[in-house]
């Protein structure tokens, strides 16, 4: 689970052609959602699932094409002094939080029967988090008609 | 696969190259893959600790502890929220430019 997760994010961003990523990016979120269902967390897995592999990575498969060069495949590859401080910028990041991670006691924590239920999470979003619902619901309905806007008016001055 | 600290590492791992990601790419279309996963090791956080630590009140013993979920539940909201506005930028850049390469599209500058 970890290896399929943690490669397909590698081979979403590394695949020459770029159609090959998003399909390893909708990957790399499925694994994700596997580990939510790991950590007794089945509502989270199946939001994901519905909305991440569902929506978002169908998303980004439609705009891949809209916007897919034959170039981008022999594409020049950035500088290696580029890449290389990218790897190592990478790596020294895993490397300091998997140290710190280790260094704690973390890992006496293995108890997962303790399951928060649907209804604790109703309830917590319905009662105290209702302000924070309310106010995404308007950051999603302006989002969306943000991006509507964004990509209708070209073709309005086309047209003019 | 079982205990906290194997979750941790995973996420540390995907915060990882989501960093590598946006650091060496110029595609926008990669640097929102990047992004992308770098919420996932967030997400995946949030849950994991949820899941292990239960909080313990004063009356009661542990309690199941449903908030990390629920901010994962608004956070994936916010992602696709994200990722739409993200997805018309990058199709208006490509209209206006024709290529989404970042260090291409000066007239974006202030």
């Amino acid at each position: 689970m970890m290896v399929v997760t943690v490669g397909s994010a590698i081979f979403a961003l590394e695949a020459e052609e770029i159609v090959y990523g998003a399909i390893g990016l909708a990957g790399s979120l499925f694994g994700v959602a596997a580990m939510f269902f790991l950590l007794n967390a089945p509502y989270v897995a199946v939001f994901q699932i519905a909305v991440y592999v569902g929506a978002i990575a169908v998303l980004i498969l439609f705009t891949v094409m809209l916007v897919r060069q034959e170039k981008w495949a022999k594409e020049v590859p950035p500088r290696s002094i580029t890449k290389l401080a990218g790897i190592l910028t990478g790596l020294a990041v895993i490397a300091s939080l998997a140290l710190a991670v280790l260094a704690t006691s973390l890992d006496t924590f293995t108890d997962v029967s303790n399951t928060a239920t649907f209804v604790d999470i109703g309830q917590l979003i319905s009662t105290g988090y209702a302000p924070i619902l309310e106010v995404l619901a308007l950051v999603l309905a302006a989002s969306v008609v943000g991006a509507l806007t964004l990509s209708r008016v070209d073709r309005e001055d086309k047209q003019q | 696969m079982n205990s906290l600290s194997d979750f941790v590492i995973v996420s540390a791992a995907l915060f990882g190259i989501g960093i590598y990601g946006l650091v060496t790419k110029r595609n926008a279309l990669r640097l929102l893959f990047a992004v992308e996963i770098m919420i996932n090791a967030a997400n995946l956080n949030f849950v994991a600790f949820g899941q292990y630590l239960p909080f313990a009140t004063a009356s009661q013993a542990a309690q199941p502890n449903p908030v990390g979920q629920t901010f994962v539940l608004f956070s994936i909201a916010l992602a696709a929220a994200e990722a739409a506005v993200i997805l018309a930028i990058i199709v208006v850049a490509y209209r206006l430019h024709n290529d989404v390469d970042v260090s291409e599209l000066k007239t974006l500058e202030g």
